[in-house]
């Protein structure tokens, strides 16, 4: 009996607090509003500065020839010239190489890992892959430039001391375990009663995985894909060290050939005078690199939620 | 009724409903199941006979899901399973090593207590079981399609959107469709475990009318915690307490004049 009052009695006074409560529960809007305002006032400061600094650079060369032109010439004392499209070619073809190596084997450990091993597999298996995504991406570009292509040269004589194949292969290496990571986290997710639904229907095992659990998980991998493909373009480190500088409109990969972000790399590190074109035209391809990736994003947004199986 | 005949070849199944000897379609001798060092099951030994409904009741952790997904071999999915007995389906042990899983399953349905439709289209669902039962023709699909979703008197309400996706049903239209789901592979089995637990009354009796048609074509066994419908649905009735069947009879009989003191019990509210 008399706990029942003293219930009663601890909830009254907590009503009591119910003005704190009340002023608490008004001021956290506000508060979480302003902390949430940092990443996006960061966000507006970077595009415009970006933007701005861009539009500097097309005061200077014209955004046609920019496009169209061939030829990358941004130190060039005799007649300097710029192009994106070098560059372009270069990211591209390292990013295609990656992501040729990344895809499958991303994929293949997720459909392994989540449908296949025993727990005491996966128990064993995550760990290593998380190490690999611990390495530095420093360590990767090394390993591409003193181990990765004196291989491949022995099979490829053609190839040369820095090119797009070696990079792309180690950075696919490198991406495998997000790929893997985030297909698996998204297989994992489909619903144990929804493969149960298959197998009761006498579906194999490869049946429930390939058309039930990958269709109902399709949004997941994709992103972990576009994503994948993201991390390709904006990787520095790895290319930087291993595909050489060559600013050719190229699309062989045994040859030297630079990406957007190693070039921002050399131009930066080398003597490009603030207020120089070459100076400005860092900021032409960093938005390039920028415009790429959220053009890919928002395409993977619109494919992942065309293809989406709600559950 | 005739609309719900799926498999019209059949015939002879009609033709031993009245008599007293039907045949059997699964004979379960000297059962025994552990999860780990869990005795789930022990010692069962029951038939089940075809074109009849076979209810399995009992209180909660007595091992009726349990031995209703032994039947079609889900229960293997869980670690750490050991079996001992048999389970003769038409004749053959199910747990021989040449038997085929996926055969097995392709002949025995099974509903869940939970609606568990695929992320798909209506359609797509149904189409499911064939498609990977080798079945591409579109025009053969569509009939297969139209003839299930009949067979579970569920046609009129989805036939208008059969290209929406199957989670915008509600519980009980999702149920059916997972019968339907069934039903597409012409199985000669259906198991369904408490499938009308999660439905309002309304599709539960929808369910059990659709129960009692489906019985002219398939052999059906079904768990239940509801003793009405049990008494209403069945023909023969098998109690479970403890991993243990008590007691096997006609419905009629056990809700009438039960011989065991414990099913008597349990009927009748006392326990469980
Ligand atoms: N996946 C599992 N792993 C280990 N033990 C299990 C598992 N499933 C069931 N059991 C155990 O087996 C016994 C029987 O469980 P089962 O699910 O068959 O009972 P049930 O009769 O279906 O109960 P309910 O009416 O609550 O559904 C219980 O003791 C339960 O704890
Ligand atoms: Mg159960």
């Amino acid at each position: 009996m008399q706990k029942t009052v003293s219930i009663k009695d601890l909830i009254r006074k907590d009503n009591n607090k119910n003005k704190l409560k009340m002023g608490v529960e008004k001021t956290v809007p506000f508060l979480l509003f302003a902390l949430a305002s940092i990443s996006i006032l960061t966000t507006v400061g970077i595009v415009s500065t970006l933007l701005y600094e861009t539009f500097l650079f097309f005061r200077d060369v014209s955004i046609i020839e920019f496009f169209t032109n061939t030829e990358m010439k941004p130190l060039s004392r005799v007649e300097p010239s710029f192009s994106i499209l070098p560059l372009l070619s270069g990211t591209v073809l390292i990013s295609l190489v990656a992501m040729l190596v990344a895809i499958p084997i991303g994929l293949t450990t997720a459909i392994y890992l989540s449908e296949y091993a025993s727990v005491n597999v996966r128990k064993a298996v995550k760990p290593v892959i998380e190490v690999l995504a611990g390495i530095p991406t420093i360590v990767y570009g090394f390993f591409a430039f003193t181990f990765v292509t004196p291989l491949l040269r022995e099979f490829i004589p053609a190839l040369q001391a820095t090119n797009a194949l070696s990079p792309g292969i180690v950075m696919g290496i490198m991406i495998i375990p997000l790929v893997a990571s985030l297909s698996e986290d998204a297989m994992n997710s489909v619903p144990k009663a929804m493969r149960e639904g298959a197998l009761a229907l006498g579906a194999t095992k490869l049946e429930v995985t390939m058309r039930v659990v990958i269709p109902a998980a399709i949004s997941g991998i994709i992103a972990s894909f576009v994503l994948g493909i993201s991390r390709a373009i904006g990787e520095t480190m790895i290319v930087t060290i291993a595909s050489g500088s060559s600013k050719n409109l190229t699309f062989d990969i045994t040859q030297s050939m630079q990406t957007m972000t190693a070039y921002i790399v050399e131009v930066t590190s080398g003597d490009a005078g603030a207020g120089t074109t070459a100076y400005y035209s860092l900021y032409a391809v960093a938005f390039a690199l920028f415009f790429f990736t959220l053009i890919m994003n928002m395409f993977a947004g619109y494919i992942s939620r065309k293809y989406r199986e709600a559950y | 009724m005739s609309s719900l005949s799926m498999s019209t070849e059949v015939p002879v199944k009609k033709e031993t409903k009245d008599h007293v000897n039907k045949s059997v379609v699964y004979d379960t001798k000297n059962l025994n199941l552990w999860y780990g060092d869990n005795h789930a099951l022990k010692n069962i030994n029951l038939p089940m006979h075809e074109n009849e409904v076979t209810a399995i009741i009992g209180p909660s952790g007595c091992g009726k899901s349990t031995y209703i997904k032994t039947l079609n071999r889900m229960v293997e999915l869980v670690q750490d399973v050991s079996i001992s007995g048999e389970i003769l389906y038409r004749d053959k042990n199910i747990f021989d090593k040449n038997y085929r899983v996926e055969e097995l399953r392709t002949r025995v349905g099974m509903v869940f207590q939970k609606p568990n439709p695929f992320p798909k289209s209506i359609f797509d669902n149904i189409a499911y079981g064939p498609r990977i039962h080798g079945i591409k023709d579109k025009k053969i699909l569509k009939e297969i399609v139209e003839k299930s979703l009949r067979g579970a008197a569920i046609w009129d309400e989805v036939k208008d959107r059969l290209q929406e996706n199957a989670y915008g049903l509600s519980g009980g239209q999702q149920q059916r469709l997972c019968i339907a789901r069934c039903l597409a592979i012409e199985p000669d089995v259906l198991l369904m475990d408490e499938p009308t637990s999660a439905l309002d009354p309304k599709s539960t009796l929808k369910v059990e009318e659709l129960i009692k048609e489906l019985k002219e074509n398939y052999s059906i066994i079904i768990v239940t915690h509801n003793m009405q419908q049990a008494a209403r649905i069945s023909d023969k009735t098998a109690f479970f307490l403890n991993g243990e069947v008590i007691e096997y009879d006609d419905t009629d009989i056990i809700f009438s004049t039960p011989s065991d003191k414990r099913t008597e019990d349990y009927i009748t509210g006392r326990f469980g």
